[in-house]
Formats: C-alpha cells, sequence, structure tokens
C-alpha cells in the first residue's frame, strides 16, 4: 500500500505456513472455529 | 493472608520488577528506552500486548460476570481477531517503514503537524484521564475485602510501577509483563484446578455444564437481532471489531508494545498470537465464573459478597435474610443431590423432574439475595453490586494458603503490566509528540531519555493522584469513564481516512476531526444512548466531515508537512 509520505521500500518463518495469506487464513479459521464451538456449547445445554 | 500469602505476594512483584530493572540497567539512548533494543521476539510481543490489554479488572470482575450473567460476555471479543487482521495487514507494515516511536508521527507524515499533535493530544487526554482507573479499581477492592488502607494500596502500587518504567523504559515494560503474565495464568489455573477438585463427589465436569446450563449459564453465542440484548453475535463481532481497531491500532499504549519487533514478522506474529488467544482466555476466564456459580450451588455462599458492605447493614434485617437464604439455599441443595442421583440412575423422568425443582429452590435464594441487594443499596455510600467479590470471595474461603496470595498476586501483576504500558505510552507520546517536535527540537539522545523519564514519572504521579481523588469523589471515576469512551471515536476516523482514503489531505481531516468532537459533545448533552455508539458516531462523522471538506476545498489534496 503507498501513501503520500510513506517510502516505499516478506516471509512468515513458520514451516507449513509459508505466506502470510496463508497465515491469515489460518487464524481466519481459527476464529471460525470457535464461534462453531461456542454455538454448539450454546445449543447442547441451553 | 497469612505470612506465607505476603511472602509470595511481595516476594513475586518486587522481584520480577527488579529484574526488570538489572536486565535494563543503563540504557543511554532513545531509541533503545523507548523501542527496546530491537530484538523482542513474537512471543515477547504477544505476551506484552495480551498483558498491556488484560487489567486487574479481566481477572476481578470477569469471573463475577460469569457469575451472573453466564459466558454471553464473551461475544465482545469476537471483533478482537478480525481488527488485529486488518492491523497486521495494513497498518502496522506502514509503521515499522516509517520507523516511528508514536503512532501520531505517523499522522505528521501522511498529513501535517497539527493533525499530528491532534492525534497525540486525544490520546494523552483519553489515557491520562484514565490513568488513575487501573490503580484505583482493583485497589479499592482488595482494600475493602483485607482491610488495608485504601491509600497506602494506591501509592505502594503505583510507585513500584512507576520506578520500575522510569529506570527501565520499553525493554523492563515487555520484560516484565512476560513474567507477570506467566504468574496470572499460573495462577488462574491453580484456581480452575482447585475449584474442580471442590465439586461434590460424584458430580463430574459434564454434570456440572448440565447444571449450569440448566440455570443460563451457557449462552455463549445470541445471534438475536434486537438491539436491547446487551451481548449478541452482531454487536461482538461489530462492535468489537471497532472498539479493538481503534485500541489495538491508534492506541500508543498498545503500538508501542508491537512496533519494538526484530522484525515485521516478529510482530505480525505477536498480534496473530493475539488474534488466536484472546477468545480462548476470555472464555476460560468466564468459565471459571460460571463454575464458581456451580460451587456454590452446593456450598452455601454469602448472601452478599461485598460482606464488609454488609455487615454494615442494619443487625435485624441482616440476621432475618440470612436466616432466610440458609433455608432457600438447603431446600436447593436436597433437589440437587435427588437431580444428581437420578442422573446416575440413569433415569431421565425423575432427574427431569427434580432439575425443574432445583431452578424453582434457587429462584427462591435469588428473591433473598435481591432483599439482600436492596438492604445494602439503602446503606449511604454502599453498592448493591457484588460481581467484582464473587470471586476474590471464593479465594479467600476454599483456596490453601500460598495459593490465596499467588491469586492476590494475580490481580496486582495485572494492574501493574496493564499500567506499564500506559505509563511507557504516555511518556513516549509527551517526549516525542510535544517536547522534542514543539519545545526542543535539537538535543542530544541522552537529553531526551532523561526527559522521556520524568515525563514517565510525572504521569505515574498524575495517576496515583488521580486514584487518590478516586476515593474521595466517586464520580471522579466516572466522569473519566465517559470522557475515554467520548474520545475513542475521532482518533480511529483519522487513522483509517490516513490509511484508505488518500485523497483527503490535513486541513480537511483536521477539521473534519474537530467538527466530529463537537458533535459527538453535542449529542452527548442531548442524547441517552450507550457509549459504543458514540465511538462509531465520532469515526464515521470524521471520516463524513473529511470528505465533505476535501470536496468543498478541492484543488491539491495534501496539505505540506509543517502547515
Amino acid at each position: 500500500m503507498s501513501l503520500p509520505g510513506v517510502p516505499t521500500s516478506e516471509s512468515t518463518g513458520l514451516p507449513g505456513l509459508r505466506s502470510w495469506r496463508g497465515v491469515y487464513v489460518f487464524v481466519l479459521g481459527v476464529f471460525v472455529l470457535w464461534v462453531v464451538l461456542l454455538t454448539v456449547l450454546t445449543e447442547k445445554y441451553s | 493472608m497469612n505470612a506465607l500469602d505476603y511472602l509470595v505476594l511481595v516476594g513475586t512483584l518486587v522481584g520480577i520488577a527488579g529484574y526488570g530493572m538489572w536486565r535494563t540497567r543503563g540504557r543511554r539512548d532513545l531509541a533503545t528506552y523507548l523501542k527496546g533494543a530491537g530484538d523482542t521476539r513474537w512471543l515477547a510481543i504477544g505476551l506484552s500486548v495480551m498483558a498491556t490489554q488484560a487489567s486487574a479488572i479481566t481477572f476481578l470482575s470477569t469471573p463475577g460476570q460469569g457469575y451472573e450473567n453466564g459466558l454471553g460476555f464473551v461475544q465482545n471479543y469476537f471483533g478482537a481477531p478480525l481488527a488485529l487482521l486488518v492491523i497486521a495487514i495494513f497498518f502496522l507494515p506502514i509503521y515499522r517503514r516509517l520507523n516511528v516511536y508514536t503512532a501520531y508521527e505517523f499522522l505528521g507524515r501522511r498529513f501535517d503537524q497539527k493533525t499530528r499533535l491532534l492525534g497525540a493530544a486525544l490520546f494523552l487526554l483519553q489515557r491520562g484521564l484514565g490513568a488513575g482507573i487501573t490503580i484505583y479499581a482493583p485497589a479499592i477492592v482488595l482494600s475493602t475485602v483485607f482491610g488495608w488502607p485504601l491509600n497506602a494500596t494506591i501509592i505502594c502500587s503505583g510507585l513500584l510501577v512507576t520506578i520500575y518504567t522510569v529506570t527501565g523504559g520499553s525493554e523492563a515494560v515487555t520484560l516484565t509483563q512476560k513474567y507477570q503474565i506467566g504468574v496470572i495464568f499460573a495462577g488462574m489455573v491453580a484456581a480452575f484446578g482447585v475449584l474442580l477438585a471442590r465439586l461434590p463427589a460424584g458430580l463430574g465436569f459434564g454434570d456440572a455444564l448440565t447444571l449450569a446450563g440448566g440455570f443460563h449459564k451457557l449462552e455463549a453465542v445470541d445471534f438475536s437481532l434486537n438491539p436491547d440484548r446487551r451481548y449478541t453475535i452482531w454487536s461482538g463481532v461489530f462492535g468489537g471489531m471497532f472498539l479493538a481497531l481503534s485500541y489495538f491500532g491508534t492506541d500508543q499504549s498498545q503500538v508501542q508494545r508491537y512496533i519494538t519487533g526484530a522484525s515485521l514478522r516478529e510482530s505480525r506474529l505477536g498480534l496473530m498470537f493475539n488474534a488466536i488467544f484472546k477468545i480462548p482466555m476470555q472464555f476460560f476466564i468466564l468459565l471459571l465464573g460460571v463454575m464458581v456459580f456451580v460451587f456454590f450451588q452446593f456450598e452455601r455462599p454469602p448472601v452478599f459478597f461485598n460482606e464488609a458492605a454488609w455487615r454494615q447493614t442494619a443487625g435485624d434485617k441482616r440476621t432475618a435474610i440470612e436466616a432466610e437464604f440458609a433455608g432457600a439455599h438447603a431446600a436447593e441443595r436436597r433437589q440437587l443431590e435427588t437431580w444428581i442421583a437420578a442422573r446416575h440412575a440413569g433415569d431421565s423422568a425423575a432427574a427431569e423432574a427434580a432439575h425443574t425443582a432445583v431452578v424453582a429452590a434457587h429462584s427462591r435464594a435469588d428473591a433473598v439475595r435481591g432483599e439482600a441487594k436492596q438492604l445494602v443499596a439503602a446503606t449511604p455510600g454502599a453498592k448493591a453490586n457484588d460481581a467484582d467479590y464473587v470471586f476474590i470471595g471464593f479465594i479467600l474461603r476454599y483456596l490453601p494458603h500460598g495459593l490465596i496470595g499467588l491469586l492476590v498476586t494475580v490481580f496486582f501483576a495485572a494492574a501493574l503490566s496493564s499500567k506499564a504500558g500506559e505509563l511507557n505510552a504516555l511518556g513516549s507520546t509527551t517526549t516525542v509528540d510535544f517536547y522534542r517536535f514543539v519545545i526542543r527540537r535539537e538535543a542530544t539522545d541522552a537529553h531526551y531519555v532523561a526527559a522521556s523519564r520524568w515525563f514517565t514519572a510525572f504521569w505515574g504521579l498524575f495517576a496515583i493522584g488521580v486514584a487518590l481523588a478516586a476515593n474521595l469523589a466517586e464520580n471522579l471515576i466516572q466522569a473519566s469513564n465517559i470522557l475515554g469512551s467520548l474520545f475513542y471515536g475521532v482518533p480511529l476516523g483519522l487513522f483509517l481516512v490516513a490509511f484508505f482514503l488518500k485523497r483527503i489531505g490535513g486541513t480537511a481531516v483536521f477539521w473534519g476531526a474537530l467538527a466530529a468532537l463537537v458533535l459527538v459533545w453535542t449529542l452527548y448533552a442531548t442524547l441517552s444512548i450507550s457509549y459504543l455508539w458514540y465511538n462509531v458516531i465520532g469515526c464515521g462523522a470524521c471520516v463524513v466531515f473529511a470528505l465533505g471538506l476535501q470536496a468543498v476545498m478541492g484543488g491539491r489534496p495534501y496539505s505540506t508537512a509543517g502547515s
């Protein structure tokens, strides 16, 4: 992203998640998993 | 608390602070003092971000929230992972590319210097006013429970955090937070383990969850579109994302934690650590409160958890309410034993009937507790809300000595770690955005480090002063909270324009932000709506006004630095 006043000048270091896009998708997946698990908990015990 | 508890408390807190000061002694250059040595790894960053956000109230009040209202509060954190992703993708690379000390330096580079000063001033105003609350809130609870002098509790904890933050700067804050959060996790896990071990024989974890579910304590997710519902997935995802974006992305107390990384990768992974573990951490703390609720269905709790306030009520009424509560609780306990026996016998019809009887008996006990709250509310100066005292009450009655000391250490460690992050940011912003930029532009690094130490000490003493004054005027706390909330939306508007609306210049966004502040204050004076909405209105108005002004002004959009 280039912005006025900001100079314009990438590895993750993670085995199995070599691109940042992969890291972000993984984190989003964990978030969705948490929401699903909490929804299941709510349904099971309500 | 006995001698062992005090040894654990004082030894841990002073030991961590002393170690942090010793490890970071002799820092002389500004970059190291404000941003660390530039070698901080992702786990230290992740824990530092977590420790700065989690204050003592997180660990004192959140279990009480779980006890009273169940797991629904966890939804407030659903927006945090999404906000942290936005910050890692868009905000962080720009902060690192500019090699800034503060987030407001970015506003100066992107817009102009008046916008930078506006952003920094709003931060100092909201964070400076809230400075005392971080110390005051746990001090009032712990001094009430232990009978400690409130002013001495405030001064001791305030001076300890000020001394090590002034001495070691950002590196000392990150280092001490790493150990403080370790103590916090150890204490909370130990409390959870003791709690489960003390549940009645024959009541498994599954039974405990079923029992809690019967009281609607496990309703973690609510898809309702009813705006009157306090916590829903929609307010959590959208409102929570908005608040988290403002807090993690534009508040220097958080920005300073993650720009200290050895590289972009370390800072990003530190943020992703929080995106993954923030929700489970809050869930665990709330579940702890729910399990305390289950525990107290079998062990009779105090009729009112703030026992100091309860003892101040009229004696004859107090005795009558306590006797009535004991009877109601005993009746509930008998029904619970019937329910457990029926469940273990596999008699689902009898279990269902017993469970209905349990809920009815609990309602009677709850009604008596309501009478107790009314009696307390009628006492001058007392508060009817005792949720903050639920967890500490459980700790003092049912945990062994040593562990009591560890849990009280948890509350203080959380207060110190979040306070240190705030003081560090207040000192840095005052030095970099005001002193070095406005008052004295050309001086040595050693001079600016000394200035930063003095400013950090000033904010530390200011926080202690606010906390001591809050003891005299309860409405000061309320006023600080209101001011903090009202000023949170506009800075996010400034940053969103800076990152995503390239055609808008400094003059348009500066006046747009001021107009948005006036609008928020006007609405606050005339409407009665949730504070959350003032954040949304402030941010939205800032963006819309800036767009409108830029359209009216036309011409060259970018104001030059220094204008």
